[in-house]
């Protein structure tokens, strides 16, 4: 069956990629200034979300998979980086490295059974598989069970760095998290790209050209799953805590959420999707299960009315790529 | 009382009955999310949801209004399933051109709104349930203990399920609902109602779910996050086992409740991921299912 994900990027024409300048443009401009005026941790809590919803939204939005796991990635990756900056006494650069090279080799087997069927059953089995992880994170003893790891060192990045000073750390997580964002950019808009693209809106006619689509969406799930460890990682040393709640079923589906409300396909849809959905977060949290109501209520919403999310909708009004 | 590879009678046949009791619910469960997927090409995401709050129901009919166990039984699925109805009509009646995600996504919403609802009233600790007085103790079949409640619970879920099995493979009603399955705009040609048998198609699927939720209530606690946990390892008996076939569902549901009890008594660490692992090795092994069409 064609997919009919009403993704913008289908009918807005490549030639306005000035737009996408424009918008980069102010996005940087307000990271730069928002921490002088904004409490950082919240920027910083923000552009990890943001990460993780750009790398979840590679795989929703450019090629059509929904995988509805991706907790797995971000929840192992960050148990992994808490691990080895606390227990191994690692630097935080390697941390980074050890818990995003772990959400790779998670990708790279969860991809390969995920991609053997098409459709809702892959988002059914993606479900299942980061639900084994985290029954399997509620049992092992490097996780720390229900405590998690908590107290992580941020340490001294390259040695020279102190990310216990709060401004230092949020400008590391915003290179990494700019430097991510650009790498996915250049991901989408490659000839690999244009083949994600392809296997998305007609599989059959991919295969026929000669592609292999299973050896594209494998190498796309492990894209998104280790940016998606990336974000885990970093998110690791800010909150200097890997828990369950990262693992757990119901950030899979907040990192939907984030990607729906900014727009599916969009380049910077994600980003704006983090940013509300954390806020929001932020600003309810005294109202403990209205949270979860809401985010539901949201989530019927944007399915029912509001299919490209709000950037998406605003690229459609402007006749522009965004 | 004797052993079995050195494990107790007792233990081991404990298990196995909790396997099947377990297996009753996942067949029960998979069963709804086949008819329904087969109709409205959506996987209910909002399935454990409706599980919950047919034992809900069940618990808030005894505790307000003072109405049985039995009356419950009947109750629940159909107010239920009435609910269902709406929301096919409201929401998932307008989702019918798009891709089936959408439908997911939609109802994994309404699965968040439904179970936030219920913890802000009823918090996350479990509400119990007595088991009704008519099938209270049991009996001692020599080489275990059977409690009455348990054994009507695994014989009432075979006959709901063949019973739907039958209502669709072997009725003139289920011969239109596979009909439509197939070539819905045929059907309609016909001077069928399809919209409206899709519509009756998700309420009937819904009430399963509560009726398997009532049955629930006096084995597990009645508590808001019971279905969200079971809906998540459903999905996987849904995945082994394809969704193209009812009987198909029904088997695999019994089988991996018993291949999880077995599992409790050989290897108890594993318990809770067996069926998981099942699903990778028969991914590996036979992509489609056991009983799949390729999808």
């Amino acid at each position: 069956m064609a997919s009919t994900i009403d993704a913008p990027v289908i009918q807005v024409e490549r030639e306005t990629a000035w737009s996408v300048a424009v918008a980069s443009a102010i996005m940087v401009a307000f990271l730069i200034v928002a921490p002088f005026v904004l409490y950082p941790v919240f920027l910083e809590k923000a552009l990890c979300f943001a990460l993780f919803a750009c790398a979840f939204n590679l795989l929703i939005g450019y090629v059509g998979l929904l995988s509805f796991g991706h907790a797995l990635y971000f929840g192992w990756a960050s148990y992994l980086a808490a691990y080895a900056a606390k227990v191994w006494g690692l630097p935080p650069e390697l941390a980074i490295l050890i818990g995003t090279a772990t959400a790779a080799v998670l990708g790279v087997v969860a991809g390969s059974l995920a991609i053997r069927r098409q459709g809702i059953y892959f988002a059914m089995i993606t479900l299942a598989l980061a639900q084994m992880m985290y029954l399997v994170a509620l049992r092992v003893k490097l996780t720390g069970g229900e405590d998690g790891i908590q107290a992580v060192p941020r340490g001294r990045l390259f040695g020279a760095l102190d990310l216990n000073n709060e401004m230092t750390m949020y400008a590391v997580v915003l290179v990494v998290a700019l430097g991510a964002f650009f790498l996915i950019y250049r991901i989408i808009n490659s000839p690999f790209g244009e083949v994600l693209k392809a296997i998305r809106e007609n599989e059959q006619r991919t295969i026929s050209l000669g592609y292999n689509p299973d050896r594209y969406k494998l190498m796309a799930f492990v894209l998104s799953a280790t940016l998606a460890g990336l974000a885990g990682s970093v998110k690791a040393l800010v909150f200097q805590l890997a828990s369950l709640t990262d693992v757990h079923w119901t950030m899979s589906g907040e990192v939907v959420l984030m990607t729906l409300v900014g727009g599916l396909g969009t380049i910077f849809g994600p980003v704006v999707g983090a940013f509300l959905i954390v806020a929001m977060e932020n600003y309810l949290a005294s109202f403990g299960q209205w949270v979860v109501v809401i985010q539901g209520a949201i989530f019927v919403v944007c399915v029912l009315l509001f299919r490209r999310g709000i950037v998406g909708e605003l690229a459609n009004r402007l006749g522009v790529r965004l | 009382m004797f052993e079995i590879f050195g494990i107790p009678s007792q233990a081991l046949f404990g298990q196995l009955l909790l396997g099947l009791i377990n297996g009753s619910f996942y067949a029960l469960l998979s069963l709804g999310l086949a008819v329904i997927f087969g109709m409205l090409n959506i996987i209910n995401f909002a399935h454990g949801a409706q599980y919950m709050m047919g034992a809900f129901t069940a618990y808030l009919l005894l505790q307000y209004l003072g109405v049985n166990y039995w009356a419950a039984l009947v109750v629940a699925p159909i107010v239920i399933g009435i609910l269902g109805i709406v929301i096919e009509r409201l929401f998932l009646q307008r989702l019918r051109n798009l891709d089936p995600l959408y439908g997911l996504l939609l109802t994994f919403g309404l699965a968040l709104v439904i179970e936030g609802l219920f913890r802000n009233y009823y918090g996350a600790s479990g509400q119990p349930y007595g088991v009704p007085e008519s099938l209270q103790g049991g009996r001692n079949l020599g080489f275990m203990f059977l409690p009455n409640y348990r054994a009507w619970v695994i014989v009432f879920s075979l006959v709901v399920c063949f019973g739907t099995w039958f209502l669709i493979e072997r009725t003139r009603l289920g011969s239109y609902l596979r009909a439509a399955t197939e070539n819905p705009t045929l059907v309609r040609a016909f001077g069928i109602n399809v919209p409206r048998m899709v519509t009756l198609t998700y309420g009937f699927g819904v009430g399963l779910a509560a009726l398997a939720g009532v049955m629930a209530a006096p084995i597990y606690n009645v508590s808001p996050q019971m279905g969200s946990d079971l809906i998540i390892v459903v999905f996987a008996v849904v995945v082994i086992g394809g969704m193209g076939s009812i009987m198909g569902a029904i088997l695999t549901g019994f089988t991996l409740g018993i291949v999880e009890g077995l599992t409790k008594v050989f290897f108890p660490e594993a318990s809770n991921t067996v069926i998981f692992a099942i699903m990778v090795v028969v991914l590996l092994v036979r992509p489609a299912g056991m009983f799949g069409r390729s999808v």
